[in-house]
């Protein structure tokens, strides 16, 4: 079956089967930002931007994206580049498995939420599990960021 | 994952039943919990093209379309302005912003699933089940109904003035709840209901003032690797007794 949609702003076409994943059309497509950790819908690390909303592409059918925009990390860069830098500077990217997903939804939470405090930023990034940082590295980058961003502290 | 060979945006929701009676066949929204399925799926039926994916309100009640997102009702104003936050906080736990993107109203009731948030809140606020053949139906008697392979159209909630407060027990963040429990104060009267007990939500009506160790009674809970009988049963005093002071 042929699936058509826009990919990183690119009019993208693809023949899939009816159980594909959107996470595996992607990585066949090239973006290979888009990884798969749990494959139980839990982890975050296959997080992407569908129709302006992050979803999990490990459960998202390819067939489901028919007319989508879909974003991946490979078309954020400008976007995610800034709080990639954050990450480093605070020494919470560590084995670097799960940063793609959570930079995703950074840039998403970024566009989403209007109001930002320390516990919407806490709830909205509940879905990326790290099992490396403990956390406080990514919440010190995200301190960083917000206040570059919207200058105020969280 | 599951194998499916066929895959059909059905076009009216007269197609999507017909499709659903092969028993091979299955209808999938947010492929959340269905993802983690074995076997083989013969056709996956899609209701995207159905426009079930609306939030409608009037003076009666709001009318919560089938492939709405979980995260779509946790920000809707008119639900939180009718019955406060209780809903929000129902569905803010279930595992993460990415996950209530995709997991659907309709999925998640349809499922009556023991751990239910959803199921929970919903039975609480005396919501209404559309099936597109059976028609509209209790939610207390939807979860009573086996399986068939009716097509669930929408989620009605009564706009009763129920004041209402919503509360569960989790071991860590986003995972499944220990226990959780909603009240639903009509006046001198409420329904207490507790789910994740951990097998399926079931309520009780009493007054208002009735005794937590009494209402505890009513409920039948079991044990699992998340928690025993017995401290299930204690957290539900405590959880009855905050959502009651909540409403008062």
């Amino acid at each position: 079956m042929v699936v058509s949609f826009k990919l990183n702003g690119i009019k993208r076409e693809a023949i899939v089967e009816a159980d594909t994943t959107l996470y595996k059309l992607l990585r066949e497509l090239g973006c290979y930002s888009v990884k798969c950790g749990c494959e139980t819908t839990n982890c975050g690390l296959c997080t992407v931007i569908v129709n302006n909303k992050s979803v999990l592409s490990c459960a998202v059918l390819a067939l489901d994206v028919d007319g989508a925009e879909i974003e991946t990390l490979e078309g954020l860069e400008s976007e995610a580049l800034e709080f990639g830098l954050c990450m480093a500077d605070e020494g919470s990217e560590q084995c670097g498995f799960c940063n793609t997903g959570f930079i995703v939804n950074v840039v998403m939470m970024m566009r989403e939420l209007d109001e930002i405090d320390r516990e919407s930023v806490k709830k909205y990034l509940a879905g990326n599990l790290c099992r490396c940082t403990g956390y406080q590295g990514q919440l010190r980058a995200l301190e960083k960021f917000i206040e570059r961003k919207r200058g105020i502290k969280i | 994952m599951y194998i499916a060979n066929n895959y059909v945006r059905a076009k009216s929701l007269e197609e999507a039943w017909e499709l659903n009676q092969k028993k091979n066949n299955k209808i999938v929204a947010g492929n959340c919990w269905t993802r983690l399925g074995h076997g083989n799926i013969g056709t996956i039926i899609s209701l995207k093209d159905l426009g079930l994916d609306k939030i409608e309100s009037d003076k009666e009640q709001i009318k919560i379309g089938a492939m709405v997102s979980l995260r779509e009702i946790e920000n809707n104003k008119e639900i939180l302005e009718s019955f406060g936050n209780c809903v929000q906080k129902a569905v803010e736990s279930i595992v993460g912003v990415q996950f209530r993107n995709l997991a659907t109203v309709g999925g998640s009731v349809w499922g009556r699933f023991g751990f239910s948030d959803v199921l929970t809140v919903f039975l609480a606020l005396g919501a209404k089940v559309e099936l597109f053949k059976k028609g509209i139906v209790g939610i207390e008697e939807f979860i009573e109904m086996d399986y068939d392979r009716d097509v669930l159209v929408s989620i009605i909630l009564p706009k009763k003035g129920l004041k209402a407060s919503y509360d569960s027990v989790r071991l860590t963040k986003t995972d499944f709840p220990m226990l959780n429990c909603c009240v639903a104060r009509n006046g001198e009267k409420m329904r207490v209901v507790i789910g994740a007990k951990p097998t399926k939500a079931r309520f009780f009506d009493c007054d208002f003032n009735e005794e937590s160790d009494k209402i505890v009674e009513q409920f039948v809970f079991g044990s699992n690797l998340r928690a025993t009988e017995k401290y299930r049963k204690s957290v539900a005093k405590v959880l009855i007794e905050r959502n009651r002071r909540a409403v008062m």
